[in-house]
């Protein structure tokens, strides 16, 4: 099971890889480092790897970066035709679900901790007259952990609806509005609070502390991916898919 | 386990209220190239994916390789390869790519799957342009590689749906070609469906003919054209007069004559003699330049079946 999930993981690398041309993949994934791991981080300085902020840009980018290629999992199999093959083979369903969110989940993750690094050493070269510079140990353990998850958030919501989609611009108009709920739904829920639980709210996150934060997040984010991963593993029934 | 790589009773598939597949009882031997037969919506491609346990029956049974095709579907996708409607290749990769992730899927240690996608592309002429990407081949080309990656992992049985649709005659050809090789090299049991008469005829040792989800008819190309369309003989020359062709019709074992000006065409019965009508036609005045046996085409069959109530 394991050794079939990574030959689907490996496969999906490939195509990502491939996509547009085998040159341009490669050279889209070069610009995007370069934007996220020099040219940001040069424009920021030193508040890059200090400002709490930033862990929200490392929650977005790995969505950002999912969404991209999730769409693709299921409706572009569809939508070239090979996916009824792909059903046809010895291949379990978890085997090919779990194959196509592990590598949109590991693209979206190592491009996203790559470019962490990549700006670290952008902001100590060229900030080296402060001396060694690094992100405070629970800025960086969000960072990493918190990338994970949303990247586990788009993959699975993606692939979700990737299976019902019938072409992958369908998968990726519907993704998008899905995205957008889950940014302005919780922004929007905030403010429709009634003030005493609003302040209270807030006097919680102003005393929690950065770490039970951490926590707090990590434990709402796995569960929503649990969640989607469940419903998508509900959803892949080989005879629906082919009868779509 | 039994010589029937495939059995079927009473296998049906509704889609809503359209019947696609009706009652099919089937049986095909290991090892045999079977042609399924039949035009476009008469159920064949749901068949194949009845067999391969990707849709559930409405009712009825099958057994592919000895599995059930509801209870050990996983066993038979294991067991067999597909080429189903499409190719189903990833054009962005390039063919080594495209089978090689075939091999991983169906385990194939490195060293041998290395050994079979070269041996397999040589063998059909695509070793060469391994390494382009397949969006940049000819559509005889791809369909020659989805045969290979039909026949990667060493199937007992593979399923070809329409192989050659949509290929060019020098194309198809080939195509053929390569597949009766490769079958008999390979020693697979092969269910191919398709439309192409001729190519069913050239490559299969057994025929089902289906029409509107039911099996018509079943049988060698050979014995399906002595049992639905007997002989026909030929008769060319000169002075064929009504009331020869009148005495003709009332001969025994004579089903039908068809009459030109020079021309005659008997239908006759199985083991009718043909001798004895020459004399006929030479003693009632006719002259008999050349006498031709010919059986029905199976396009003739075909579209007999086809047009049976």
């Amino acid at each position: 099971m394991i050794g079939d999930i990574f030959t689907v993981m490996r496969k999906e690398w490939k195509e990502i890889m491939a996509l547009g041309g085998a040159y341009r993949g490669r050279f889209q994934l070069v610009v995007l480092l370069g934007v996220l791991g020099i040219l940001l981080p040069l424009q920021m300085g030193v508040a890059w790897v200090n400002s709490p902020g930033v862990v929200g840009a490392w929650g977005w980018v790995p969505m950002m970066l999912v969404g991209a290629v999730i769409a693709d999992s299921f409706a572009g199999e569809r939508e070239r035709h090979t996916l009824e093959t792909l059903l046809a083979s010895r291949l379990s369903d978890a085997a090919i679900l779990f194959g196509k969110i592990g590598a949109a989940v590991s693209y979206g993750w190592l491009v996203t901790l790559v470019a962490l690094v990549l700006g670290l050493i952008t902001v100590n070269v060229a900030h080296r007259e402060q001396g060694l510079l690094f992100f405070p140990w629970t800025l960086a353990l969000s960072a990493v952990v918190l990338s994970f998850l949303g990247a586990g958030l788009a993959s699975a919501s993606g692939v979700l609806v990737s299976l019902r989609a019938q072409t992958v611009r369908q998968a990726q108009q519907t993704l998008n509005i899905a995205m957008m709920v889950l940014f302005f739904v919780p922004v929007f829920g905030v403010q429709a609070l009634p003030s005493g639980l609003k302040a209270r709210c807030a006097a919680w996150v102003v005393h929690a502390g950065s770490l039970r934060l951490l926590l707090s997040g990590i434990v709402i984010l796995t569960a929503f991916d649990l969640v989607l991963i469940g419903a998508a593993r509900a959803r892949f029934r080989r005879a629906r898919l082919i009868e779509n | 386990m039994n010589d029937f790589a495939i059995q079927t009773a009473a296998l049906t598939r509704d889609f809503r209220s359209v019947r696609a597949v009706d009652a099919l009882t089937l049986e095909v031997r290991r090892g045999e190239i079977f042609g399924f037969l039949g035009p476009n919506g008469a159920g064949k491609t749901t068949t194949i994916r009845l067999l391969l346990g990707l849709l559930e029956p409405t009712s009825g049974t099958a057994a592919v390789l000895g599995y059930d095709t509801q209870s050990a579907a996983d066993a038979i996708r294991t067991h067999t390869g597909a080429l189903l409607e499409h190719t189903g290749l990833y054009e962005r990769l390039s063919a080594v790519d495209n089978l090689d992730y075939f091999g991983r899927i169906w385990r194939l240690p490195s060293s041998e799957r290395r050994a079979r996608i070269q041996d397999l592309l040589t063998h059909l002429g695509l070793w060469e342009r391994g390494q382009e990407p397949v969006v940049r081949w000819s559509r005889g080309m791809k369909q020659k590689l989805a045969v290979a990656r039909t026949l990667l992992h060493r199937p007992s049985l593979i399923f070809l749906d329409e192989p050659t649709a949509g290929l060019d005659p020098v194309a198809a050809a080939a195509l053929r070609d390569d597949l009766a090789g490769l079958a008999k090299r390979e020693g697979v049991t092969v269910f191919l469906t398709t439309h192409n008469l001729s190519e069913a005829e050239k490559l299969c040792g057994q025929i089902g003919v289906i029409r509107a989800g039911k099996l018509v008819a079943v049988g060698a190309p050979r014995e399906l054209r002595e049992r639905r369309g007997g002989r026909q003989v030929e008769v060319i020359g000169r002075g064929f007069a009504a009331e020869l062709v009148h005495t003709l019709r009332q001969h025994p074992g004579v089903r039908t004559v068809e009459a030109g000006s020079d021309r005659l065409l008997l239908g006759l019965d199985d083991g009718s003699d043909v001798a004895p009508l020459v004399g006929l036609l030479v003693h009632g005045g006719a002259e008999v330049e050349e006498v031709r046996k010919n059986t029905a085409s199976l396009e003739e069959i075909f579209l007999m079946l086809m047009e049976e109530e």
